[in-house]
């Protein structure tokens, strides 16, 4: 019966399979529209009891919210809201009572994988810490003299409560140790793994003869110990990561998208080569598109580092990344997404990082000296006392798992995740986020600094330069047409024009013609500020906005970039230090050395592509320099990936970000030069830790050969030195 | 020496309660906020009543 029943439905099926599907495309887009919306807005500012009880309460009474819930760690607020609720409005409401909030997109943030990692180590902390604490018990009642039927009954107890400890707390280091014997290399986890290994199961041996030592303890507190510097190197990991997913997730990209007449918004993902868009003055360009309609002028500084607007009209090929300027554009996009030129950055990047040959950290270094050592000196010691002893495999066997277990590297395993634990919380409060392990030792070896100019030395915002040289009755004319516009250069010249007291002039007819300037009318003559093409100037090489009066000649008002606050300071504090400083840029020479002089920079390049920066770091690292790139545009990438180390600001393209080794989260850039005071702190840390492991090793060591070691002794030795390393990692200053 | 019969397990009995609490405590996500949490401490909002 139930097969026929199969029969049936198979063949409805296969008769008419959209009668079914589209019933079943319905109520899934049905279920889909009723889906629940969820939130999570950043909130920089939260940081007190209040703004939680502040925040939760004014959401909750956001009609259609059911439940939001601030986490202050991560400074977030999750919102759990009926359909239809967006989040400009939980914004908007949040900033009526004084709470900054951005979207996030939820998407992007991956936090629940890394967090069931965090949860797993911390677990087998858990575990070894328990079973430590009990067999340590266990094993003063050995150590203070038990004898005979009583210490057999403790080590049984101590054997019953490691080996399934051992088993399930240390399989990241047999995991980890086995992945690299396959690869046939020596790593730090095999010396582990096998002085764990082998301390379990001399133990179990020496305890069914009844014999005198058993190591379960020792055993036991490798696991415990080096757990812990495992997750210390996973926190700093997880935190570096969760910082820059945020970073990528405030950057909800959206288009304005045309069809039929309407407008809808769209993220921008989903474009096509061939929809048309609109993109309004101020917005960012989200593909690559011909202009179709609107004449307006765009900001490419992000993408070439030039700091003059380029003018935009019908035809124009315009890259995504550009900002629009003056008037509304519409487009035709030629390419979006993995196609649009952003994107084609991306193989320069990938030849820089080839290029780049793999660091080797000093952790690695110390211990690819230290395995083989280990390995010899615990292989020798069996030797010898096998030769001593005329064949006694019990006592060589002992003496040789006392050498491996006391060399283990407990301490070492602490010595760098500590500090780089502790250097980059320290950083990360200054406003710089380490994102790969190894970026702070590089940082510590830097001698050459290269800047980007725009965007990264200086903001990006104009300021006019030469108004003290115009003519009072001009500078009002100039005022009243700038006001009239909302492109920075006007908005720049209104706000400097205004701080000098001038008044407006009574310009009549003002109107603005978007790419080009803005035209009025001024006691009957016709008055024009704009490019100098429009008004018949010469084009400068600063860049410039030009005031015509009738039929005067036109004056050239020009404009600087304002600078990056801290910028003189950084620059001032790596030429201080002895670092050789250099400033590379895609801009005019003019601008270039302008700064360069105003920064007392020495060497500067202008006009340099993409491939012409990459190739400057490539020929100094060639030179033996240890080039530290410091670039926030696309036009960086390449040579922020070739670097031995390198910064981008958070305002940067996502690009510049992903190929940066550190983010500076805040708008300064003083604490770049911090930054490699602390990381030069920092390796000076790691290598007294490395000294203080040694140091322990060189006395503890002959002790263990000469078969004196007694798991007394081992206790002893491994928590001091995992103890004083730790405290010396907490002193970085 | 019999007292050991009783002591022992009873030793890590309590232990092992220590753990298991440790091991609730990570399941129920009570490590999430750390920050968070002892600040709404401090919050009177649900002094007189727990939230419903």
């Amino acid at each position: 019966m139930a097969a026929l029943d199969q029969v049936a439905m198979r063949a409805q099926v296969s008769a008419c399979p959209a009668c079914i599907a589209a019933p079943a495309a319905e109520s899934l887009a049905a279920s889909a529209a009723k889906k629940d919306a969820r939130l999570m807005l950043s909130l920089p500012m939260a940081h007190c009891a209040v703004c939680i009880a502040d925040v939760e309460r004014e959401l909750a009474r956001h009609p259609g919210v059911r439940s939001a819930r601030v986490n202050l760690t991560l400074k977030r607020v999750s919102v759990d809201a009926a359909p239809g609720i967006e989040a400009p409005a939980l914004i908007a409401r949040l900033a009526a009572i004084g709470y900054e909030a951005h979207e996030l997109d939820p998407d992007v943030l991956s936090a629940t994988d890394a967090d069931r990692r965090g949860r797993d180590i911390l677990m087998r902390i858990g575990v070894s810490g328990f079973a430590m604490m009990n067999i340590m018990l266990l094993s003063v009642a050995v150590w203070s003299g038990a004898e005979a039927a009583t210490r057999d009954l403790f080590h049984w107890i101590s054997a019953a409560i490691a080996l399934p400890t051992v088993v399930f707390a240390g399989q990241p280091f047999f995991a980890s140790a086995w992945a690299s014997l396959r690869a046939g290399r020596l790593g730090m986890d095999v010396p582990i793994s096998l002085a764990i290994v082998l301390a379990s199961s001399i133990s179990v041996f020496e305890t069914m003869q009844s014999g005198r030592h058993a190591y379960f303890d020792a055993a036991v507190m490798l696991t415990f110990f080096l757990l812990i510097g495992r997750y210390l190197d996973y926190r700093t990991r997880a935190v570096a990561r969760s910082a820059a997913e945020e970073l990528a997730a405030l950057e909800v990209p959206r288009a304005q998208l045309l069809r039929d007449g309407a407008e809808t918004t769209v993220p921008a993902g989903s474009l096509r080569p061939g929809d048309l868009i609109r993109l309004r003055p101020g917005g960012r360009l989200p593909a690559d598109g011909a202009v179709v309609e609107g004449t307006s002028e765009t900001d490419r500084s992000l993408l070439t580092g030039e700091s003059l607007p380029v003018w935009a009209g019908p035809g124009s090929l315009l890259c995504t990344g550009e900002v629009n300027l003056t008037g509304p554009l519409t487009l035709r996009v030629t390419a979006a997404g993995r196609d649009s030129s952003l994107h084609r950055m991306a193989d320069l990047v990938a030849a820089a990082e080839s290029a780049k040959n793999r660091y080797t950290s000093l952790a690695d270094r110390m211990s690819r000296l230290y395995s083989p050592a280990v390995h010899v000196l615990a292989f020798a010691s069996f030797l010898a006392w096998l030769k001593i002893s005329g064949g006694d495999v019990r006592l060589a066997v002992n003496i040789a798992a006392a050498v491996l277990i006391i060399t283990c590297p407990c301490a070492l395993g602490l010595a760098v995740p500590a500090v780089v634990t502790s250097a980059s919380g320290k950083l990360f409060r200054k406003g710089l986020l380490i994102k790969d392990g190894t970026a702070l030792e590089r940082l510590a070896e830097v001698d050459t600094v290269l800047f980007d100019k725009t965007g990264t030395l200086t903001m990006g915002l104009p300021e006019p330069q030469n108004l003290a040289d115009l003519p009072r009755a001009d500078l009002a004319v100039a005022l009243a047409l700038a006001q009239a516009s909302s492109h920075p250069l006007a908005v720049a010249l209104t706000e400097a024009a205004q701080t000098a007291g001038v008044a407006p002039a009574a310009v009549t007819d003002r109107r603005e013609v978007p790419g080009y300037g803005i035209e009025g009318h001024w006691r009957g003559a016709r008055v024009r500020l704009g490019r100098a093409d429009w008004v018949g100037a010469e084009t400068g090489a600063l860049t410039a906005t030009h005031l015509q009066i009738g039929g005067a000649a036109p004056r050239a008002i020009t404009f600087a970039d304002r600078l990056r606050p801290g910028a003189e300071a950084a620059v001032a504090a790596f030429l201080a230090a002895g670092k050789a400083v250099h400033l590379v840029s895609g801009d005019t020479s003019g601008a270039v050395s302008a700064l360069a002089a105003r920064l007392h920079i020495p060497h500067w390049h202008a006009g340099a592509l993409p491939a012409q920066k990459a190739a400057l770091v490539a020929s100094l690292t060639q030179a033996g320099a240890r080039v530290l790139m410091v670039g926030d545009g696309l036009n960086d990438t390449a040579a922020l990936a070739g670097a031995h180390v390198s910064i981008s600001p958070a305002s940067a393209l996502d690009a510049a970000r992903t190929a940066a080794d550190i983010v500076l989260l805040g708008a300064d850039l003083a604490p770049v030069a911090e930054a490699v005071r602390v990381a030069v702190n920092a390796r000076r840390r790691i290598k007294q830790n490395f000294a203080i492991s040694l140091l322990y090793n060189a006395v503890a060591v002959p002790v263990a050969m000469l078969g004196f070691a007694t798991p007394f002794v081992a206790a002893l030795a491994m928590s001091l030195s995992s103890v004083t390393v730790s405290l010396n990692s907490l002193r970085l200053k | 020496m019999d007292a050991l019969i009783f002591s022992i397990p009873i030793s890590l009995l309590l232990g092992g309660i220590g753990l298991a609490a440790f091991f609730w405590a990570l399941r129920h996500r009570q490590f999430e906020d750390p920050k968070g949490d002892s600040e709404r401490i401090l919050s009177p909002e649900w002094d007189d009543h727990p939230k419903p």
